[in-house]
């Protein structure tokens, strides 16, 4: 027996299997990553004058371009999805291409980041602010890196289930895009907390 | 292979032959899957009883040697036979760590509801069998790196179950293990919920409308959620502690510490609180975890055995619901003590006081379920039945604790060790057995031996009961849980003191007391006495509508469609005495 709504909407809940499955994943990325920013705040409004040492220390025109490079790579997965339900392959190839490549460029920007952080002697260790800086931009940089092997996948390997199974594999896409959108609005809320107040 | 070859009849017609790998091991059959958790989770169940007779040998008998296994313990944890602390302190973290994470949780939800869920709601199997199998295979890692930790230098982790810092910060490496091993523990179980919660709303039969579920897959459905949303917290608290031990900051440590007459390095201003609102944000709801599925298995056990429909099934359905709900809001009734202020506590009391009525609205539905039924009392009701009285005094003796006031005297004694045990070893764990009873049949098409279940239920029972009745007295004079030596040392304990060997007595032969079931589930697997798809003439699916053992990969012969709700038992016009879900409604 075939296990039912893996590619199909279930009628009364109006939903595919994995799109419930990836919005509930989703939930609980949230109170990860709420769990965190609580801390944060809470260690900020407890922890007194030497709280904030390093802040000064943050790149912020750099944080800037890559809040933009994500964003911009919100609209590319976007693309790549829509242009799929077009039935325009190439299309879908060039958008999600470059959502890889904008991941890639936000890691890079996030490595220089970093090695300056360490050239000048910035550790995790060197102060609470710089503690919960390391651990929110790292964790937040993990779940990049785990988004470009998925879209990396169906950019590469993946892609053959279009021509085998074609909604299905446009529900992979979306699903993965769902991802990514949290991502990137995970950053959007690292940007401003973290480097701008 | 050649395990398959010597037994020809357990292969199945309608299915390609599978390798060995892909059948039982590496196995996508969320039966297969339910009974590999289920073995697991029942081995760790045993493994974490044990640890606790070693340390009830300490506590009964301070300062001597263990007889027979003293020496195998190793010169590091006890030379010469006798328990060190250090070692009394890992038993004690591991004991907690193990019953909740790798041995209950895993036996509710892992195996009950893996294997009974998808059964229950009508469907092939669960809506992602591969990820079903990844959640297996990141749990036993998990379990592994537990059980290895003991291996260590300075040994497992001995900072107790919740690893408060400082302490837990500063601890030997066996903390950094049980951090690891915990975030291996969380991704199952975060893919696990995921699994469960997509499975029951997407994958329902045809006309199973969400108050047509049997109550065990509410309860399921609602401790998916738990896990789902309460879990997190605990994996952000577990990466800011491996940062605290690993990359030296300061999330847990407070300015100026000093620990061995050094102070502790990095930068200080952290908040020990922080830990304690993170951890029980999670492990509050990790109660309901504990007790939901339980729950569940105790409503199916005695709507089967009364031969009527439950008493207030909305009512069940709705105050599950509502415990799901109100039980992210009462996490910091475990914080009384810490100075957090009255206002807080004032609000943390009421909500625990809220979150009780419906736990008694569940408990007075399944008590007045047994008002006028014809009851059988079978192996399983036996259990179920003991569950309530069980539960009810682990429930009861919680209000104290839940006030402020009387809090401050009981807190981190024997009394909350007493309490929250009787929830969930007589409670929980005897829903399991109930549930082991009561489903072994569908698993392999044959009952388990009624004598000797019935041996193994009046003897836990009792012993049970002997082990944790007098932690209340104790709690009571004030003899602290943590003491290595029992309280031997305190004026104020040597009034109770004398209870220690009873205790223990009561746990070395509830140990014995589980010899008949573990001879009885092996035993019954082969030789128990076969019986048919149906033998507790049950109205849910999973017993009406599959049949025993169900069908590898698809469960059911033919998709069954619902047409009632879950418990039509002695319908007025039913001669057979009970309506399957599944039966076509008659004319007229």
């Amino acid at each position: 027996m075939q296990i039912p709504y893996t590619v199909a909407e279930r009628p009364d809940t109006g939903l595919y299997n994995a799109k419930l499955g990836i919005w509930l994943f989703l939930a609980s990325e949230v109170m990860l990553f709420g769990a965190l920013f609580s801390s944060y705040i809470l260690l900020r409004t407890g922890g007194g004058e030497g709280f904030l040492l390093g802040q000064d220390e943050l790149n912020v025109p750099l944080a800037f371009v890559n809040t933009l490079v994500l964003i911009f790579s919100s609209v590319t997965i976007v693309m790549s999805w829509a242009s799929l339900r077009l039935g325009d392959f190439a299309k879908y190839r060039l958008w999600m291409g470059m959502t890889i490549l904008c991941a890639l460029a936000f890691m890079g920007i996030k490595a220089v980041e970093y090695g300056a952080k360490f050239e000048h002697h910035l550790y995790p260790s060197t102060s609470n602010f710089l503690a919960i800086y390391f651990t929110l931009t790292g964790l937040h940089a993990l779940h990049v890196v785990g988004g470009l092997i998925v879209n990396g996948y169906l950019w590469g390997p993946g892609a053959k289930m279009f021509a085998s199974d074609p909604q299905r594999f446009i529900n992979r896409v979306e699903t993965a895009g769902l991802y990514w959108h949290f991502v990137d609005l995970v950053w959007i809320f690292l940007f401003p907390s973290l480097y701008l107040l | 292979m050649s395990v398959l070859e010597q037994h020809p009849e357990e292969a199945h017609h309608e299915h390609p032959r599978e390798s060995f790998w892909r059948r039982y091991v590496f196995s996508i059959d969320h039966k297969v899957i339910g009974i590999q958790y289920a073995f697991t989770a029942l081995f760790f169940l045993l493994f974490g009883f044990t640890l606790m007779l070693l340390m009830r040998w300490q506590l009964a008998y301070p300062g001597r040697p263990l007889p027979l296994i003293g020496g195998l313990l190793g010169a590091a944890n006890a030379p010469g036979g006798i328990m060190l602390p250090e070692f009394y302190n890992q038993l004690g973290a591991m004991h907690g760590t193990i019953m909740v994470f790798l041995a209950i949780v895993p036996l509710a939800v892992g195996a009950f509801g893996n294997y009974v869920v998808p059964l229950q709601i009508g469907a092939p199997d669960m809506a992602f069998p591969k990820l079903n199998m990844t959640s297996y295979w990141v749990y036993l890692p998990g379990g592994l790196i537990m059980l290895t930790s003991f291996l260590l230098p300075g040994g497992a982790a001995n900072s107790g179950w919740t690893s408060y810092p400082p302490l837990s910060v500063t601890a030997t490496i066996g903390q950094t293990a049980w951090l690891i091993g915990m975030v291996f523990l969380i991704t199952s179980s975060l893919l696990g919920s995921v699994n469960f919660i997509v499975t029951i709303i997407q994958l329902r039969a045809k006309g199973l409308t969400f108050m047509r579920l049997p109550f065990f897959v509410w309860s399921q459905l609602v401790t998916a959620f738990l896990l789902l949303l309460a879990f997190p917290p605990l994996e952000a608290a577990g990466v800011l502690q491996l940062m605290d031990r690993l990359a030296d900051t300061s999330f847990f440590m407070p300015s100026g510490l000093v620990v061995a007459g050094e102070v502790v390095r990095g930068a200080g201003g952290g908040s020990p609180l922080l830990w304690q609102h993170l951890f029980w944000f999670l492990a509050h709801p990790e109660v309901y975890v504990l007790i939901l599925p339980a729950m569940g298995i105790v409503a199916e056990v005695i709507a089967n055995n009364i031969r009527k429909p439950l008493w207030g099934y909305k009512a069940l359905v709705y105050s599950v619901i509502g415990i799901g709900f109100m039980s992210f809001v009462v996490w910091a009734h475990h914080m009384f003590l810490t100075g957090m202020g009255t206002t807080i506590s004032a609000f943390f009391q009421f909500t625990t006081l809220v979150i009780s009525i419906p736990s008694v609205v569940i408990l007075t539905a399944l008590l007045l379920s047994l008002w006028g039924g014809s009851i059988r009392f079978t192996t399983p009701m036996h259990f179920a039945l003991a569950f309530l009285p069980m539960f009810a005094i682990g429930g009861l003796t919680g209000l104290p604790l839940g006030l402020a006031p009387t809090d401050i005297h009981l807190h981190d004694t024997y009394y909350v060790i007493g309490h929250f045990h009787y929830v969930v070893a007589p409670g929980t764990i005897f829903a399991m057995f109930a549930g082991i009873y009561y489903w072994f049949p569908k698993i392999t098409g044959r009952k388990m031996n009624d004598v000797l279940g019935k041996i193994h239920f009046w003897l836990s029972f009792v012993f049970i009961n002997g082990i944790f009745a007098p932690m209340f007295l104790q709690g009571l004079a004030g003899v602290s849980r943590r003491l290595y030596d029992g309280g031997e040392q305190y004026a104020h304990a040597q009034p109770v003191l004398h209870w220690n060997q009873f205790m223990s007595y009561a746990a070395f032969l509830l140990f014995a007391a589980q010899l008949p079931f573990l001879f009885n589930l092996f035993w019954s697997i082969r030789k128990g006495e076969k019986v048919g798809d149906n033998p507790w003439e049950a109205t849910t699916l999973e017993w009406a509508a599959a049949p025993s053992p169900p069908v590898a990969h698809g469960n059911f012969h033919e998709v069954p469609v619902v047409h009632r709700g879950p418990y039509e038992y002695s319908p007025p016009n039913d001669p057979d005495g009970f309506t399957p879900q599944h039966a076509a409604p008659q004319a007229g």
